[in-house]
């Protein structure tokens, strides 16, 4: 049953791919939405049956297909497992996944046929392979999803492949993950090598007895630092961040569902997959904090000064990443995971929001030419509306539950410099968010009547002739067609709602999530701690209760004492944050709403800083000057000019030059003469007969 | 004096090494082809005297079955030589170094 749900978007995207362009659209819509959306309810099914086992280390669903590898003692099979983890991934992968591919299909509308078949193929595929990755019960099936989904990815970024600028986006978007690719696959050949298994439960289980490697920077710190460099390049931290805002080339949906929903999470995934591995880490895991911090200050400033309004979005989304690898290197896997699945709703809603509101001016992105779109595109403004104030923490909305979470275990585990980075990054965050919502929504539209140069050059496939028919005339816009429609609204719910599977112990919630998750991190160690009471029981080594190792301790609430100070300290916390968002709100309304001449003239002011925040602190410029530049020099006059001109052609040219000498030599003996070859002929028996006669 | 298988085998090196020299000096094919036979005869002479020293008839049969050889290779060779002779108005063996032309 298991195999069933990456299968059923496999079907989808072979039907598309090998009947599509003889499909209409409706057709092939029809069958990739269906596809997911039977994904989505045998997900559903199989969560029921999960759920019904109970709570604890047994709570997992195995499926082995068949063994794909068998060496000796080890063994590597196509299996998948359901546990409390994956199950969350799926219901959001299935679920989101549907209601981007049911807006999609009228998003693409404007694509030729085969174009909408082939859209929709890219996208039921990367479903699957999605699917595949978060199933997989050992790091190989995992890879394969990781490899897939990172095609997938290519593919879609590449959708208008007849634009210079998405065709680049895509190959650097393929190259930077290749590079992390490369240091997860060591990773994994190091996990076999040291722990003689790739299951992810028999990793767990190997680890969970050896001692963690406060001082040393042994073989599970290098395994998780692999592993941790793999992520960079999936979920886009630095150093491998650059490719996401350019993947924002591809379809809106696209970006909605694998850039910020989905395929970039799947490193905080995979991270909290090996959590077991992970907390044996500590130094990895600071590292990790530390990247996940940096990642979402930088992202977050960078994301003042954009102007578009896809790139601000990719920004935020890094940033938000950011916070899920802060969570993860402090030890809260589960908060992690939480805002992963909180942030799944709120920024696809404002993805496709945005998507909406691209649609409407005709593939128009900058957000200086828009504004006042409040009252024209009412279902997109209160929907993008209500996702800014999900991911900006205002109180109660899902990403507050989540953001909190976070913030709170960074402060509780005593990074208190993290914390700062992380609070500052949600003021940001607020600023940014509704910068976008006052410039884009609010104010007065910047071009009335829209000119239609920006439609073709937009490029967005949206033909100019589609803007004529329909929105010629005056400045009246149309607000998202019912397929969209119905997407954004029930994501804003979501995003709404989302939060509160996991309302924290101060609020008087039970923080339901991290104890559902709870076995999934730790599936060896969950009986000892319901024994000892103590999470730190399983640590033996002395000096476990090092700076990561803390956590996990604060977030128990065995004593009551220092539950109740906890609480306080949250609450503190909470209020804080809170805070935050509305002062962020507050800045952003002040210089974009009331008083947008002020924003100016500070930029003019500090105009060298915004020049590098606009242009996103040179760090593509960077990377072009000390990695892509020397590369190509290299590749030029190394690689090209030494070793293909001299050694490789040196080689086949040797080859040729070779026979054809020694051929000319011996081609003398071929006179052709008749007396000569009866005189060797002669000569060789008189040879052959005199050596034989001498004997 | 007594002739014995000394005498014939030793005609008949003399002949051999006639007809390889004639093979491989005289610049006419027609004679090269008569060299060819004076060869084979001294092959059929060094036979027929084994045999009779022998005192077994196997000699003088394989003569016969060279002598038959040797007249289907005169008739083809010289139906050749014809040929050869019809295209380079030469029968220098020299002359025919190259397999088509």
């Amino acid at each position: 049953m298991l195999s069933l749900i990456p299968l059923l978007p496999f079907t989808g995207f072979l039907v598309n791919a090998t009947l599509g362009r003889r499909l209409s659209k409706g057709t092939s819509g029809a069958v990739a939405c269906l596809a997911m959306l039977g994904a989505f309810g045998l997900s559903l099914m199989q969560a029921m049956r999960l759920l019904a086992i109970e709570p604890g280390p047994g709570r997992v669903l195995d499926e082995t297909l068949y063994r794909w590898i068998a060496a000796g003692s080890f063994h590597a099979d196509l299996a998948f497992r359901l546990d409390p983890l994956s199950m969350l991934m799926i219901l959001v992968i299935t679920g989101i996944g549907s209601l981007i591919h049911i807006y999609s299909t009228a998003y693409m509308h404007e694509e030729s046929d085969s174009e909408y078949a082939r859209y929709f193929s890219y996208l039921n595929l990367f479903a699957s392979f999605m699917l595949v990755l978060v199933l997989g019960s050992n790091l190989l099936v995992m890879f394969i999803g990781w490899e897939g989904v990172g095609l997938c990815s290519y593919l879609l970024i590449g959708f208008w492949f007849k634009k210079t600028s998405a065709n680049d986006a895509g190959k650097k978007a393929f190259v930077v993950n290749r590079i992390g690719d490369f240091a997860f696959i060591i990773g994994i050949a190091l996990t076999f090598w040291t722990l003689g298994t790739v299951d992810f439960r028999d990793i767990a289980i190997k680890v969970a007895p050896m001692a963690t490697e406060v001082a040393v920077f042994g073989t599970l710190s290098i395994i998780t630092l692999l592993f941790f460099i793999g992520a960079t390049g999936k979920s886009a931290q630095i150093p491998l961040y650059v490719w996401l805002p350019d993947a924002m080339e591809g379809p809106t949906p696209v970006s909605a569902l694998i850039h910020a929903a989905t395929m970039v999470t799947a490193g905080v995934y995979m991270i909290g997959r090996n959590a077991e591995l992970f907390s044996h880490a500590p130094q990895t895991l600071q590292i990790v904090a530390v990247i996940g911090a940096a990642t979402a200050l930088m992202a977050g400033t960078i994301g003042l000064v954009q102007n578009d309004i896809k790139r601000v979005l990719a920004y935020s989304t890094v940033s938000q990443l950011g916070y899920m690898f802060l969570a993860m290197g402090v030890g809260a896997f589960a908060g992690g995971i939480f805002h992963l699945y909180t942030h799944a709703f709120f920024k696809a809603l404002m993805f496709l929001g945005s998507g909406a509101v691209i649609h409407a001016l005709h593939g128009e992105q900058d957000i200086r030419k828009m504004g006042g779109l409040k009252s024209e595109l009412p279902i997109t403004y209160w929907t993008f509306l209500i996702g800014a104030l999900a991911i900006a923490g205002f109180p109660f909305l899902s990403g507050f539950f989540s953001k909190d979470e976070i913030l709170y275990r960074t402060f509780a585990s005593g990074h208190t410099v993290l914390w700062v980075i992380g609070a500052l990054t949600s003021l940001l965050t607020a600023v940014y968010m509704f910068r976008l919502v006052f410039l884009t929504f609010h104010g007065e539209r910047a071009a009335a009547g829209h000119d239609h140069g920006h439609a073709a050059h937009g490029g967005h496939g949206h033909g100019a002739g589609h803007g004529h028919d329909d929105h010629g005339h005056g400045g009246h816009l149309h607000d998202a067609p019912p397929a969209m429609a119905a997407a954004l609204v029930i994501l804003a719910i979501g995003s709404i709602g989302a939060g509160y599977v996991g309302v924290p112990h101060a609020l008087g919630g039970s923080n339901h999530i991290e104890s559902f998750l709870e076995s999934s991190f730790h599936p060896v160690n969950r009986g000892e701690l319901a024994v000892h009471g103590t999470p730190a029981a399983h640590d033996t080594a002395p000096a476990a209760h090092g700076e990561a190792a803390a956590p996990a301790a604060v977030g128990d609430h065995a004593a009551p004492g220092d539950a109740h100070a906890a609480e306080q300290t949250e609450l503190t916390l909470m209020g804080v944050s809170s805070a935050i968002a509305l002062l962020g709100i507050g800045i952003a309304a002040y210089f974009f709403l009331f008083n947008r001449a002020l924003a100016d003239s500070i930029a003019s002011t500090f105009a060298a800083v915004h020049r590098t925040l606009l242009n996103k602190y040179w760090i593509d410029e960077l990377y072009d000057a000390t990695v892509v530049q020397p590369l190509k020099w290299a590749s030029d006059h190394v690689l090209w000019k030494v070793i293909d001109v001299w050694i490789i052609d040196g080689i086949v040219n040797g080859v040729g030059t070779f026979v054809r000498g020694s051929a000319a030599l011996i081609r003398m003996t071929q006179t052709g003469s008749i007396r000569t070859y009866a005189a060797s002929l002669m000569v060789g028996v008189v040879l052959i007969l005199g050596y034989y006669l001498m004997q | 004096m007594e002739l014995t298988l000394t005498h014939y085998l030793a005609l008949s090196a003399v002949l051999f090494s006639v007809g390889t020299a004639g093979v491989f000096l005289r610049r006419n094919l027609i004679t090269v082809l008569l060299s060819i036979e004076i060869m084979l005869n001294a092959v059929n002479l060094t036979f027929v005297a084994a045999g009779r020293h022998y005192g077994v008839v196997d000699g003088q049969v394989i003569a016969f079955f060279v002598m038959t050889v040797a007249a289907a290779e005169a008739a083809v060779g010289l139906a050749l030589v014809i040929s050869l002779f019809r295209h380079k108005e030469s029968l220098s063996p020299d002359v025919f170094t190259s397999l088509k032309w």
